[in-house]
């Protein structure tokens, strides 16, 4: 269950709608993070490229690993811009017992930061900035240097 | 012929090239000075497959994506 967005993630809706969706399937636990848009270093906001493929192809594969452990995932997440103290991200899981679930929304995001194909840019001065510093080389970058 | 593109803040248009391996484009893509930042911290992807050696043929019509440094959330 990956969702994207044009623009900034209606939280309550969403959290609202997930809750609803699993509230008869048996879940013991649901643990959701929600990413929100702080004010810091003069930014008006922020803005996101995704590529699709590939973020589809790593949501399945983590969905099939949730699975193994009896959990699920959904993910919301925002294209373009998102202004201050609105959401771009929302992650959750679900499972039998809290542990599991503890474990893996912590496993989830994690690799998203670090392996998930989104660019952050800053908004500011009418500009859009990439975020270069505060982005991590996908895991085997380099090899056509 | 395989389609090259570059993703995110990267910002160049795709282009086709007619090579058959990731050294040959390697090298390609080291012609052009403003791909050298790029090339030394972008992840290759054939087919919307992340690969991890350069020692990777090429078939007629692939598709080669350069992804540059994340941070989603």
């Amino acid at each position: 269950m990956l969702e994207l967005y044009e623009g900034a993630l209606d939280v309550p809706e969403i959290l609202k709608r997930w809750y609803e969706e699993e509230a008869k399937s048996n879940y013991g636990a649901f643990i959701p993070f929600v990413g929100t848009v702080r004010a810091e270093n003069g930014i008006e906001g922020l803005s996101f490229d995704i590529y699709e493929p590939i973020l589809t192809n790593w949501f399945d594969a983590w969905q099939a690993e949730a699975k193994k452990r009896g959990a699920l995932l959904k993910m919301a997440h925002s294209k373009g811009d998102v202004l201050l103290h609105q959401s771009s991200y929302i992650a959750a899981v679900f499972s039998p017992k809290r542990r599991v679930a503890l474990e893996t929304i912590e496993e989830f995001v994690e690799d998203f930061k670090a392996s998930a194909p989104i660019w952050k840019y800053d908004l500011k001065n009418g500009e859009r900035i990439y975020a270069k510093e505060r982005s991590t080389a996908i895991k085997g970058s380099g090899i056509l240097s | 012929m395989v389609t090259v593109e570059f993703l995110g803040p990267i910002g160049k248009e795709p282009i086709q090239l007619d090579i058959t391996n990731l050294l040959e484009l390697s090298q390609k893509l080291k012609e052009d000075e403003s791909l050298k930042e790029w090339l030394e911290c972008s992840a290759v992807a054939i087919n919307d497959k992340i690969v991890a050696s350069k020692d990777h043929p090429l078939q007629d019509g692939d598709k080669i994506s350069l992804l540059p440094p994340v941070c989603g959330g």
